[in-house]
């Protein structure tokens, strides 16, 4: 205690006791002393990493980005060949990582979104399903169940001769998922640009309706016109561009499926996994989102005359929503975290590329600080994205 | 409570219409009481007609239990004979075949250490002293070396042990790290506080696996020349920085629970920082977060599966392994079921006993 502290070391003089015992100098002192256990464990470890370094002859620096990466990948979203350099690799693998984590997020908040709402169903059997489906997807570790999809693929799937057909020009086989598209057409480049001009009429109209509302109070029915918007342009300017209907449609050829598009197991597994598992989770999000708003609301918001449709959009959803929100995007930044387990069954992520680059250069430290790097990329612009929405949901309290 | 005691005595007995009690009222309540969930239940219900018979015919009917491989894939139905078969080498990995009964005891002596601790009754300060010397039993029974006991090298260390060490041990060493970083993040010393936000950030912005790769190709380099540590170490020293980041965010969530008056009166009545936070507020921080503890430990439990990545030899990679034997090639489903059935069964059990516990410990405030 600071007060009896000093007449036990005695001898010391008053001033030197108080300098110690003053809180702000104490405080300079602590924090220098953490910097400085901080910087010695990093010198420390410099150190020794350097003369390990020196003693294996291993480069340092991202040098190594502009050699020849001299490695083939197997899936690409942009054309990529051996004889390319590792950034592009690596650049080839950070868009394999969007390209699931995007698809990945959206399937998500689908499946979880309705097994969330299946879960609190007044169906017994419904609620029950949904219920034993999230504590066993909960349960299990997500990269077993890879392992478990990818297993699935390869050996429980017949070869292409025996696909199965989901629909009619769908079809599973132990080379993935194969479906047709629409053949190449120059009108769904133009249904593309309507689309987007639809967005765009969409947000102007909300905009107008809004203001309107404000000053006259008259309600538009915006969900409907938008809705006729967005699926009317593009369908008007597909019929105006000559209603094109061929399809690409995949046509077994010897041993393999020729046209249409394919997808790899490895991708399938690797989305089906994290789907299903992340799924369970975010199904206890929304459940948790839409109990938290109290019966009440619903009550009050249907005796003061709206209805069923705008009790919903206008009481329930905004609040259920602020509570959904947080843990959902935490629930999509692990998705994406954890779509680094491709590297375990053989889907060229992000990971799994710099895991080669490490393998072939040696280059450990690059390899690893490009890794945590990327998904600190990716980890804080999310949630730099999420505090400016959940400063815009915020409750406004009067 | 208050209606059942004024039906007793002032409304007569009179039963409800048949058709809202019994099965078919309850049939009625839950599966049609509207035309949608009629239909709903009827789909529903030939889905399951349509998918449960073939599994259950696959599983149970069909399936061989105690059989090679060769028939195994003569038959049509699941193969659980791979089980049976090669269960010692899943349970315990390359762990000296005469020597699997020391894993097996430190498997049981751990189980039933958790079982013990489960109850409130027993959370006495001699709990603690209970589980370091269960731990060191633990430690001693797997290394051997003293006592007579062949030693067994850490890098025959595999299944089940391995898991159960790599989430329960690194929970426990991630703990007090975890309280620290709270702490820091919690202080009013710039420095420390950037430190310590810095240091959870960076980790849970990361996947586990970016830490993995990191203990397996980068702290060698770290270490001094000479010195070297076995790739489970490492691999527990990457899972313990890891957790303690999660740990710190779940502690910094009791401690914001915390009533500023707790601090004021820590403060009246003269004590200084580590007294208020070691007799006031962690005692009480720590009981509120021990069930989002319990859920940590479930992640961290399932997370150790990574290890398979950096090719250890945990449950996971046992498993994967046999099935690259040609006897048992093709049996993948059969063996990753009964893996997903061991996770579960723990993962279960855990989850069931934290929710058990928000619910005792939630004092309504």
């Amino acid at each position: 205690m600071p007060q009896t502290q000093p007449s036990l070391s005695g001898t010391e003089t008053p001033s030197k006791a108080s300098l110690w015992y003053d809180p702000k100098v104490r405080a300079v002192l602590y924090q220098i002393g953490a910097m400085a256990m901080v910087g010695m464990l990093a010198y420390y470890l410099m150190s020794n990493t350097m003369a390990n370094l020196e003693r294996q002859a291993i480069a340092t620096g991202f040098g190594f980005l502009d050699k020849q990466a001299s490695f083939e990948i197997g899936e690409s979203l942009i054309s990529y060949s051996s004889a390319d350099t590792y950034a592009k690799a690596l650049v080839v693998g950070a868009l394999n990582t969007l390209l699931v984590a995007f698809i990945g997020v959206v399937l998500t908040i689908v499946l979880g979104t309705f097994l969330g709402i299946a879960r609190l169903s007044s169906n017994w059997l419904l609620s029950k399903l949904a219920a034993i489906y999230i504590e066993i997807f909960q349960d299990i570790p997500v990269l077993l169940q890879l392992f478990f999809w990818y297993a699935f693929f390869y050996e429980i799937l017949p070869g292409p001769r025996q696909a199965i057909t989901l629909f009619q020009g769908v079809f599973v086989c132990n080379r993935g998922l194969i479906f047709g598209i629409p053949a190449a057409h120059p009108a769904y480049a133009y249904m593309a640009i309507a689309f987007l001009a639809g967005c765009v009429a969409v947000y102007l109209i909300r905009r107008w309706a809004r203001q309107r509302q404000d000053r006259t109070g008259q309600i538009f029915p915006l969900i409907r016109v938008a809705a006729a918007i967005l699926i009317g342009l593009p369908l008007i300017t597909w019929w105006l561009a000559g209603a094109p209907t061929a399809m690409d449609v995949p046509e077994l050829k010897g041993f393999n499926f020729i046209g249409g598009v394919s997808v790899s197991p490895e991708f399938t597994a690797l989305l089906l996994g994290l789907v299903l598992y992340t799924a369970a989770f975010v199904a206890e999000v929304v459940r948790a989102g839409i109990q938290s708003v109290s019966k009440g609301q619903t009550e009050a918001a249907l005796s003061i005359g709206l209805k069923p449709g705008q009790v919903l959009n206008l009481v329930i959803l905004p609040q259920a929503l602020r509570v959904i929100i947080p843990p959902l995007t935490s629930q999509m930044l692990n998705l994406t975290k954890n779509s680094s387990l491709a590297v375990a069954i053989g889907y060229p992520d992000f990971v799994s590329v710099a895991g080669t680059a490490i393998n072939q250069t040696g280059q450990a430290i690059e390899g690893v600080a490009l890794i945590m790097a990327v998904y600190l990329i990716f980890s804080l612009s999310t949630s730099a994205f999420m505090n400016w929405y959940n400063k815009k949901t915020k409750l406004v309290e009067r | 409570m208050e209606d059942t005691h004024l039906a007793d005595t002032s409304v007569d007995d009179i039963r409800p219409p048949r058709a809202s009690i019994g099965a078919i009222g309850w049939l009625r309540a839950n599966l049609f009481n509207s035309w949608f969930n009629s239909l709903l239940t009827l789909v529903i219900a030939y889905a399951l007609y349509q998918c449960i018979p073939p599994l259950v015919r696959w599983a149970f009917i069909d399936s061989l239990w105690t059989s090679t491989g060769p028939e195994c894939q003569a038959a049509d139905g699941a193969c659980w004979s791979i089980i049976p078969a090669n269960f010692r080498f899943i349970m315990f990995g390359f762990y000296p075949y005469e020597e699997q009964w020391r894993p097996a005891i430190a498997i049981v002596l751990l189980v039933s250490l958790l079982i013990f601790s489960q109850y409130r009754r027993n959370w006495k300060k001699y709990l603690f002293y209970i589980w370091i010397g269960g731990l060191v039993i633990m430690g001693v029974l797997m290394k051997g070396g003293i006592l007579g006991l062949t030693p067994v090298e850490t890098t025959q260390w595999g299944g089940l042990p391995l898991t159960l060490l790599l989430s329960v041990f690194g929970l426990t060493a991630a703990y007090p790290l975890g309280i620290v970083l709270a702490l820091g993040r919690q202080s009013r010393l710039p420095a420390i506080r950037s430190l310590c936000v810095v240091y959870i950030e960076l980790i849970r912005g990361v996947p586990l696996i970016s830490l993995l790769f990191m203990s397996s190709v980068v702290f060698p380099l770290f270490l001094p020349e000479g010195v070297s540590l076995n790739s489970i170490l490492r691999a527990q020293v990457a899972i313990i920085l890891f957790t303690a980041a999660y740990i710190a965010e779940v502690v910094r969530g009791g401690l914001q629970g915390m009533s500023k008056g707790q601090y004021e009166a820590a403060e009246a009545i003269g004590l200084n920082y580590y007294q208020t936070m070691r007799l006031i507020i962690l005692p009480q921080a720590l009981k509120i977060v021990i069930p989002p503890s319990v859920s940590i430990l479930i992640s961290a439990f399932k997370d150790t599966s990574l290890v398979v990545i950096i090719a250890l030899y945990d449950l996971l990679k046992t498993t994967q392994s046999i099935l690259g034997d040609p006897r048992w090639m093709g049996f993948s489903p059969e063996a990753y079921l009964f893996v997903a059935m061991i996770y579960f069964v723990c993962c279960f059990y855990m989850s069931n006993f934290s929710r058990k516990l928000e619910r005792e410990l939630d004092t309504g405030l």
